[in-house]
């Protein structure tokens, strides 16, 4: 469908970090994606809510081109990444470049098995950085923007695996964070996690948006209505309906995006 | 009495008394053949146990009446290895530095060459290429082992002495290397099951960090695989310890202490087919000698087991 004349075509968001142009996607020969146009404003976080199977986590993986480490997947369409415009689905970007620019936060906290330390300085030695002062300033920044660094600052060469489900999640959000993304993937990152620890990966989101974009899945229609500035709305790999958060919750313009948030289907 | 019997009986109506009984007795009846299911399996079980018990006993005895006439003192420090000559001295020393010689040079082959090679089938390889890799690799186990000795003999020493003119043609670094390729297989295929256990989402946790498929497997895959892979290593220690044929054939019988590889020495295997091909009196001191040269050898594998056992508890990545 065509967003940008929907109901709201005063609320389109501007400026934008990024915008996927038709964008589909296939598993072999399944079609997972059709053709979804979407903008990412920048420094604003924008959620993809919708039931399980909808797409929402092929879409966001397409972003860092994680489907390419898969054999067998195709990408059709843009997405273009600002300010430069690029269309990182093209075939001579290299999926490393757009990733060294685009961060990614999983699901499950995934903490290599290494220090506190090496696991939030790995992207920038992985970057070919190995100046130690430099190191140290990133990783405490990083930590520190992560709202973890009071916790693990007497310990950082301790195994990362020994912190807790809701500080290891703090900890690849510094990851993350480490290397200066222009955008920020979260896959569903407080799934795992309690209520107190989700509440504080909410409130750290929030503060986070003033220096990075931020891309967010989540199956919790609470949480894309507590920290989202934007929310799409997908179902059966389509985008159904986008809109400012507010007006999406309260106004649906869609019968099914109404149905999804008033927990008739989903 | 269980539940599910009591709501057994509570089904049956009072005014079956036989129901009853014959219920009982049918789980009586299964009950006696599980017991004897569970005794099969236990002997089963026991067979192994049993053999190790028999077999350190039997180490053990035949040790004891050696170790009577010879001196623990002497046996771990003289430095000569005759029990046969009219002169004996009976130091384990030779054998052992043989031993440990031919099994170093061996994994000096099979860890660098057979982590790589894991490290390619399980990060690199296309799936095609993995399927008909390892069962390749896994033939090369089947070679009996007397063939890899005289491959040492006949290929790569000649090939070595090219390098080496001087080499002699029993030596150490020959069927050192041929054990390393013995044993590689295991090592890789141990490794790359190691590998492959590894969750996706860690490696795809490294790749979202922008990082290579190289730096993926050699940062985040092999420490989060360490714990496996020691445990690949150290089978593969314990088999290069324990090997026979090859070092018996192609790295000489004479007991030499030495820790240069490009000489010969008889390694404590090599020592113990020699003696048992021979026809030395039973009870004699020769003959006992060599259930001490194999309690030496029981007790380095053991001890390799043990020690694998804590490196692989040490580096247990809970995922």
């Amino acid at each position: 469908m065509d967003v940008a004349n929907s109901t709201h075509p005063q609320e389109w968001p501007t400026p934008l970090k990024a915008e996927t142009r038709a964008l589909s996607f296939s598993y072999g020969n399944r079609l997972a994606l059709k053709n979804l146009s979407l903008p990412i404003a920048e420094y604003q976080i924008t959620a993809l809510i919708g039931p399980s199977g909808c797409g929402k986590s092929t879409f966001l993986r397409c972003f860092n081109r994680m489907h390419d480490l898969y054999a067998g997947n195709r990408y059709e369409g843009e997405i273009l990444l600002y300010p430069d415009q690029r269309n990182i689905l093209a075939r001579e970007v290299d999926p490393i470049e757009v990733r060294m620019r685009i961060a990614m936060v999983f699901q499950k906290p995934n903490p290599f098995p290494k220090s506190i330390y090496d696991n939030v300085a790995y992207g920038l030695r992985v970057r070919g950085t190995s100046e130690r002062q430099l190191l140290d300033e990133k990783v405490e920044q990083a930590l520190r923007s992560a709202a973890l660094w009071e916790e693990v600052k007497d310990r950082l060469t301790a195994r990362a695996t020994s912190l807790s489900g809701g500080q290891q999640q703090r900890l690849c959000i510094a990851r993350a964070l480490a290397t200066d993304p222009e955008l920020l993937l979260l896959d569903e990152p407080t799934s795992a996690l309690d209520p107190i620890a989700t509440a504080s990966i909410e409130e750290l989101l929030l503060d986070l948006k003033s220096r990075v974009t931020i891309l967010i899945v989540t199956h919790n229609m609470q949480q894309a209505a507590r920290v989202s500035d934007w929310t799409a709305f997908m179902y059966l790999g389509e985008l159904v309906e986008f809109g400012l958060t507010k007006q999406l919750f309260t106004t649906p313009s869609k019968k099914q995006t109404e149905d999804y948030i008033t927990g008739r289907f989903g | 009495m269980d539940t599910s019997s009591v709501a057994e009986q509570e089904a049956i109506p009072i005014s079956k008394p036989d129901a009853i009984e014959e219920a009982a007795a049918r789980r009586r009846a299964r009950q006696r053949r599980e017991r004897v299911i569970e005794g099969g399996l236990f002997l089963a079980a026991l067979t192994s146990v049993a053999t190790t018990v028999t077999i350190i006993a039997v180490l053990l005895s035949e040790s004891i009446g050696f170790f009577k006439t010879v001196p623990l003192l002497d046996f771990f420090t003289d430095t000569l290895w005759t029990p046969l000559f009219a002169n004996p001295h009976y130091g384990i020393l030779p054998l052992l530095a043989g031993t440990l010689v031919t099994s170093a040079v061996g994994l000096l082959v099979a860890i660098p060459l057979g982590t790589v090679a894991a490290i390619y089938l399980s990060e690199f390889s296309s799936s095609r290429l993995r399927e008909i890799m390892k069962p390749t690799l896994e033939l090369l186990g089947a070679v009996p082992t007397v063939v890899y000795g005289y491959f040492a003999l006949l290929v790569v020493t000649p090939a070595l002495q090219r390098v080496w003119p001087d080499l002699p043609v029993f030596n150490m670094l020959g069927p050192g290397i041929v054990i390393g390729i013995m044993i590689m297989p295991f090592v890789i295929s141990l490794s790359e099951d190691a590998m492959r256990a590894v969750p996706m989402v860690l490696r795809e946790g490294s790749y979202a960090m922008g990082a290579t498929r190289l730096q993926t497997a050699w940062r985040v895959v092999v420490p989060a695989a360490t714990s496996g892979l020691v445990a690949a290593y150290v089978l593969g220690i314990s088999r290069a310890v324990g090997e026979t044929m090859v070092v018996a054939i192609a790295a000489g019988q004479n007991p030499n202490l030495t820790w240069n590889p490009l000489e010969p020495a008889a390694t404590i295997t090599a020592y113990i087919v020699q003696v048992a091909l021979g026809d030395l009196p039973h009870g004699s001191i020769g003959y006992q000698s060599i259930f001490a040269a194999g309690l030496v050898l029981a007790l380095m594998t053991f001890a390799f087991n043990i020690l694998g056992h804590v490196l692989r508890k040490r580096f247990r990545e809970v995922y």
